[in-house]
């Protein structure tokens, strides 16, 4: 081929040294505090941790700089007082409102306080935030915010904090397992005691032993298909969580985005409408402007539950373009869209052959983030001693029954910190668990069973018809028939996913393994996704019952609660707590 | 549209030397790389290994060699390198050991980027319950590298890097590369860090900034626009500013700009001489001995430029120095 710089075929490619099981570097795995997942949640909690004087390790599947909180475009909310009238607590009622009453207030009123210190820290850490004409912090708009009060690094905010988070992890030391695959999780006489893992790289199976485990593994979005989400939202610690013995809560609420891109689910941020972008139907309508919507106050920045519900009902009435509706960004002007959207101008060119400053781009509602996840408390602990969570995969609950824009990154943040010192304090005045010596043995045992597998189904298939099932019947709108139906082939994938097997058998990199793993653990993920949306028997934020839609806060002001058992899901309630503000009806 | 991969194979564990797979696979018009090294994967061959998790040029895990040149395959177009239904080859990208078939060892692309002290060291305490106060300009400036994903592809493409390791070099010695050096940019340009000149004069040594060739490889092949050789040589100029003059590189930069100046033209003799040391000029001579048998000396006496063109090279010199920002 012209052009071609590639050795010819044959030539022996300078391969890198494995470190095999008998390298002493790694011959006792045990730290204080060990942390899954390299996001900004895992990344926080582990600079926090150390900082309270715990040996920390972070373990992660990827370099923690692929970790998906690069994707987060907009922006992080906080009420640093930019705009007149802005406080903690209008922030905080803001949070309420958007998660339809189903947050915790108790937890909302902990990450709207906590929320302006955390950024000034991240400030001083180096993020490079774009600033107002006096150089302080600048602010845009967001959808359910009454105020303007989203700090943002042009339109790819997610990575530029990631970026630095890793910067200050590098700076602190910290051990990180870098594409260690967590297997399952230890828990002996109750208490979380480390994780089994595999280095992808090499193969190898180790129970890695720590005093507190603070799981920080993301959100779900490859159990639907399409997803904004990265091919690594796969919730593996959800899943492993769950089967421990820690319930997971509201898993039915699943937010749509509104403005995704058709060809490949990609996301276009909300910061495009905080800008000013409009959305318009096949007339040429905003159809945000009818009644019918609740929307005729913010527009385009109402919550994202109602918009994505809007553009749904103008698609499914005849009123789309070819299933989406249009996002036009051409009054914004270039200057302003290369300086604050330009990731999203290169994204338009490159996956839907659309210049953003010339014509307006098709979008359509898309699977985004999981409100729900592994049930803590505020300090990120859950049922299980010794086991926490913070970040998408945990719900403390701030987000409730839909998420507000930017409020994600702030979670990350606030949560992932506030884990990180308390797991470290606990570990203090612990010993190690006591770990059974060949516990390890159980998860080599089962990849080995997966390995020798013949004759069986590729995961891929069966993942494929899991995320379209999702996306079928658990997306937007949904109902009785549609749900149970899901659930029924749910179980048929499961039983199916039993019997997969391989192509590669081998033991360097095999990525053939790791699906076959994740798919597993999204299976799981799934039954409890569309359990709780069966059990919910009302609407509220992004869960919308065709059969029940009206929120009834006299039977469902509660969270659903999903609790392992061998029989599949066994689903409770819990109380929401109320701190200040009741319940209203919710408009935009 | 059906589109036929190249795609250079490695088993590290089979014992035997890479190999080149075809593989077939249905592709639409606006599909990338990146979904069609995925469909053979999860259709025809679960074997293939590759890294890849956003899809959207966010992360940086796909970097790899299409059609010999690396970038990203979530963000390449299978029509765009294969206009006309041509093969398309898809490799590991080059100067990083490979560990599987188009997985790379990024361990050496990591160790250079730690090299640079990758993180802000602020000249004095931040202020209490407020932040930095920067113009924006400067923050836009720095987003410019912060967009930099650190895929790898510039260190893929880096020609000096590929120099390097042909003579013996290892892939975690030697040059920095592009991307750490954006990276340190990142800092030195960053108005909190308090610490611009030790980074700059850690960056005169071996390996630094004055390795760079200017080939412009890796502004090419960046996907995120961050130009990395650009990056470096503003390092240069800032390095120059502060009063790091002492460096070979920047005797060749001057001597470079003084030989336009009187000749309007390049005396690559005077180059040589002005650049290096008379020890180094000496070690240098079985270099000019071969380059003299085989016709490549340059002439000791350089060409002017005929009639008036040296009098336009002074105008353009005077029109530069006119409009330099003081």
């Amino acid at each position: 081929m012209r052009g071609s710089r590639l050795p010819p075929a044959g030539g022996v490619p300078r391969i890198a040294p494995l470190s095999g099981p008998a390298d002493g570097r790694l011959a006792i795995l045990q730290h204080d505090v060990l942390v899954i997942g390299a996001g900004l949640a895992g990344m926080r909690a582990a600079i926090e941790a150390q900082r309270n004087g715990a040996d920390v390790a972070v373990i992660s599947k990827v370099h923690p700089v692929r970790s998906h909180s690069n994707a987060a475009q907009g922006g992080i909310n906080a009420a640093l007082g930019r705009v007149e009238g802005d406080t903690w607590e209008v922030h905080a009622e803001d949070t309420v409102k958007g998660s339809d009453w189903l947050g915790d207030q108790d937890s909302i009123e902990i990450m709207a306080r906590d929320a302006g210190e955390n950024i000034l820290e991240l400030e001083h850490m180096g993020v490079v935030f774009n600033r107002d004409k006096d150089g302080r912090l600048a602010v845009r708009s967001f959808g359910g915010a009454s105020k303007q009060r989203t700090f943002f690094v042009a339109d790819f905010t997610g990575q530029a904090m990631l970026h630095v988070l890793y910067e200050q992890l590098l700076k602190s030391g910290v051990r990180i397992y870098e594409e260690w695959f967590v297997t399952s999780l230890i828990v002996e006489n109750g208490t979380c005691g480390g994780v089994v893992a595999l280095e992808i790289r090499t193969g190898r199976v180790e129970a890695i032993r720590a005093k507190a485990v603070i799981l920080c593994v993301g959100g779900i979005g490859r159990v639907y298909e399409p997803s904004t989400n990265a091919l690594i939202c796969t919730g593996d610690g959800i899943a492993q969580a769950y089967r421990v013995g820690a319930p997971v809560m509201d898993m039915e609420m699943i937010q749509y985005h509104p403005t995704t891109l058709k060809s490949n689910g990609a996301l276009i941020t909300e910061g495009a409408r905080g800008e000013g972008a409009t959305l318009v139907n096949s007339k040429g309508e905003r159809f945000l402007s009818n009644p019918r919507y609740g929307t005729t106050n913010k527009m385009e920045l109402a919550s994202r539950d109602v918009i994505s519900r809007a553009e749904q009902i103008e698609i499914n009435e005849g009123r789309g373009v070819d299933g989406c509706v249009l996002l036009d960004c051409r009054h914004l002007g270039e200057k302003l869209i290369r300086e604050k959207l330009s990731q999203i101008r290169e994204m338009g060119l490159d996956f839907a052959n659309v210049d953003i400053v010339k014509a307006p781009i098709p979008i359509r509602p898309g699977m985004h983030y999981i409100m729900g996840g592994i049930k803590t408390d505020s300090e990120g602990q859950t049922k299980v001693p010794g086991l926490y969570a913070a970040g998408e995969c945990a719900c403390v609950s701030v987000h409730g029954a839909n998420r507000l824009g930017a409020n994600s990154l702030l979670d990350t943040i606030v949560f992932g910190r506030r884990s990180g010192a308390h797991a470290a304090k606990a570990a203090k005045g612990m010993s190690l668990p006591a770990v059974p010596e060949t516990r390890a043995d159980l998860d080599r045992k089962h990849i080995e069973e997966l390995k020798a597998r013949r004759g069986g189904e590729p995961s891929a298939r069966i993942r494929l018809e899991m995320g379209r099932l999702m996306n079928d019947r658990v997306s937007v709108f949904r109902d009785k028939a549609g749900l149970e139906g899901a659930l029924e082939k749910l179980r048929e994938l499961k039983s199916r996913g039993k019997r997969i097997s391989l192509t590669d058998r081998g033991t360097v990199f095999n990525t053939d393994l790791i699906f076959a793993l994740e798919l597993d653990f999204m299976l799981d993920v799934a039954e409890t996704i569309v359990a709780s949306a069966l059990f919910r028997a009302e609407s509220r934020g992004a869960h919308t019952r065709m059969d029940f839609p009206k929120r009834d806060d006299e039977k469902w002001l509660k969270h659903t609660l999903a609790s392992w058992t061998p029989d599949g899901p066994k689903m409770d309630t819990l109380p929401v707590t109320i701190t200040r503000w009741p319940p209203k009806e919710r408009k935009y | 549209m059906k589109a036929t991969l190249i795609v250079r194979r490695y088993d590290p564990e089979s014992g035997k030397p890479p190999y080149d797979q075809t593989y077939t696979v249905a592709v639409g018009e606006s599909e990338v790389v990146l979904d069609a090294l995925i469909k053979i994967r999860e259709e025809q061959d679960g074997s293939l290994a590759l890294r890849c998790s956003c899809r959207s040029a966010i992360c940086g895990s796909c970097a790899m060699n299409m059609n010999g040149h690396p970038g990203l395959a979530c963000k390449t177009k299978v029509a765009a390198l294969s206009p006309h239904g041509e093969p398309v080859q898809v490799g590991p990208g080059g100067n990083l050991p490979v560990i599987k078939d188009l997985v790379v060892d990024m361990g050496p692309f990591w160790s250079k980027v730690r090299q640079v002290t990758p993180w802000l060291r602020p000249g004095a305490p931040p202020p209490a319950n407020e932040e930095y106060r920067v113009p924006n300009e400067r923050m836009l400036d720095l987003s410019g590298m912060m967009a930099c994903i650190m895929c790898g592809a510039c260190v893929m493409a880096c020609t000096v890097l590929e120099a390097e390791q042909g003579q013996g070099g290892k892939p975690d010695e030697g040059f920095l590369g592009p991307a750490a050096l954006a990276k340190a940019l990142r800092f030195v340009g960053d108005p909190r860090d308090g610490t611009s000149r030790e980074r700059l004069e850690a960056l005169m040594g071996g390996g630094g900034i004055w390795d760079c060739t200017h080939c412009f490889e890796c502004v090419q092949r960046c996907p995120k626009g961050v130009a990395p050789m650009d990056r470096i040589l503003e390092l240069r100029r800032r390095a120059v500013d502060a009063g790091f003059t002492d460096h070979n590189g920047v005797r060749h930069a001057q001597a470079f700009v003084d030989s336009i100046r009187k000749h309007g033209q390049l005396d690559e003799n005077y180059l040589a001489r002005k650049s290096v040391t008379f020890g180094e000029l000496f070690q240098m001579m079985p270099v000019a001995l071969r380059m003299l048998l085989a016709g490549k000396m340059p002439p000791m006496f350089p060409h002017n430029l005929p009639g008036d063109s040296r009098e336009d090279v002074k105008r353009i010199f005077e029109a530069m120095e006119e409009e330099k920002p003081a």
